[in-house]
């Protein structure tokens, strides 16, 4: 089976998973008011689940925070720079020059984690491959999504919008059952964006900036009380 | 949302989401050494999580108790180590019939 083949192959399962939550993305989308293609767009540039959402969050409340923008998307992707710095150790000579600046659009948790699962070092048309289907399953279901949320009644469109949320309840919880310095930091995380969600004052900080303040506090104190010594995954 | 503003904040999002992935792909070489940085970078996906799932779940389905019911499903069967869509559908599939029943009563 030629590299390409083989990454088309691997990325199958993940434009299945990728197909239903961008499907709630679009729900959301045009629940919040944006217009269908609006939602298509987003799904197309960015291939990204957490921080298209919070980015919703911000474009319905209108134009003019950009800041506020750029810096939330960069805290919950910052995470992605950790995945394409030890994918850079994975690859072999043919990826390089231009092929690391397309292939590395398409770097997700799930390709990341797949890509590294090879035995071997992989090379650009692998990544290609496995790159492929993904962003067409991210951006179909987001389409469907926008599609289904004209025809489904509202109390049917309310309840999936928990959807996500389930998502990363399936994403925290495992790995957190494991390893307590993880269960630690999200139970930090947690009770910080309760008390911005509720003690009066710090409520009024918008939900973009509760996140960063949140995640900085929390894996801080996670980095400082329990370093990392050996890669965990 | 004028159409101008989106396109601003398609830019920004598109923009700083790719160079986050891109740069270090390309630019760095070898591996991080610093366990502080490391460190911090292994716990950001679970903070970024648990600070967006909660409270915000419990206002997701417009009705606090369908939400809570969605929620105390889904943690049950991620306990259990259920995949990502299982939990997902089981959450809507609850807060779904709550909020039917709400409706009915």
């Amino acid at each position: 089976m030629t590299d390409f083949k083989k990454g088309l192959k691997d990325g199958i399962p993940i434009a299945l998973g990728y197909i239903s939550v961008s499907f709630t993305f679009g729900l959301q989308a045009v629940s919040v008011g944006l217009a269908w293609w609006e939602a298509v767009m987003i799904s197309f540039t960015n291939l990204t689940s957490a921080g298209q959402f919070a980015g919703l969050d911000i474009m319905v409340r209108g134009g003019g925070f950009w800041m506020e923008m750029a810096c939330t998307q960069f805290i919950i992707n910052l995470r992605y720079s950790l995945m394409s710095l030890s994918l850079s150790q994975k690859t072999d000579e043919s990826v390089k020059g231009i092929h690391r600046w397309i292939t590395g659009f398409g770097i997700t948790d799930e390709i990341f984690a797949v890509s590294m699962g090879n035995e071997k070092e992989i090379s650009n048309k692998y990544l290609y491959g496995v790159i492929l289907l993904p962003i067409l399953g991210w951006t179909g279901g987001t389409l469907l999504g926008v599609t289904a949320g004209s025809v489904l009644p509202s109390v049917v469109r309310d309840s999936m919008c928990i959807a996500i949320y389930g998502m990363f309840i399936a994403i925290i919880i495992p790995p957190a059952k494991k390893n307590s310095a993880i269960f630690k930091v999200v139970i930090i995380s947690v009770l910080l964006s309760c008390i911005f969600k509720w003690v009066p004052v710090l409520n009024n900080v918008s939900s973009g900036f509760v996140i960063i303040i949140c995640t900085i506090i929390a894996a801080s104190i996670g980095a400082i009380f329990f370093p990392v010594k050996e890669e965990k995954e | 949302m004028i159409v101008r503003d989106f396109f601003i904040y398609l830019f920004i999002m598109a923009g700083v989401t790719y160079l986050i992935r891109v740069l270090p792909f390309v630019i760095f070489k070898g591996k991080i050494t610093n366990t502080f940085i490391k460190s911090f970078l292994y716990y950001v996906p679970y903070a970024v999580l648990g600070a967006m799932t909660f409270p915000a779940i419990l206002f997701s389905t417009g009705n606090y108790i369908s939400s809570v019911a969605g929620f105390i499903v889904a943690c049950i069967l991620a306990f259990k180590e259920k995949s990502l869509l299982i939990v997902a559908i089981f959450a809507c599939v609850t807060a779904l019939a709550v909020n039917l029943i709400c409706m009915a009563v």
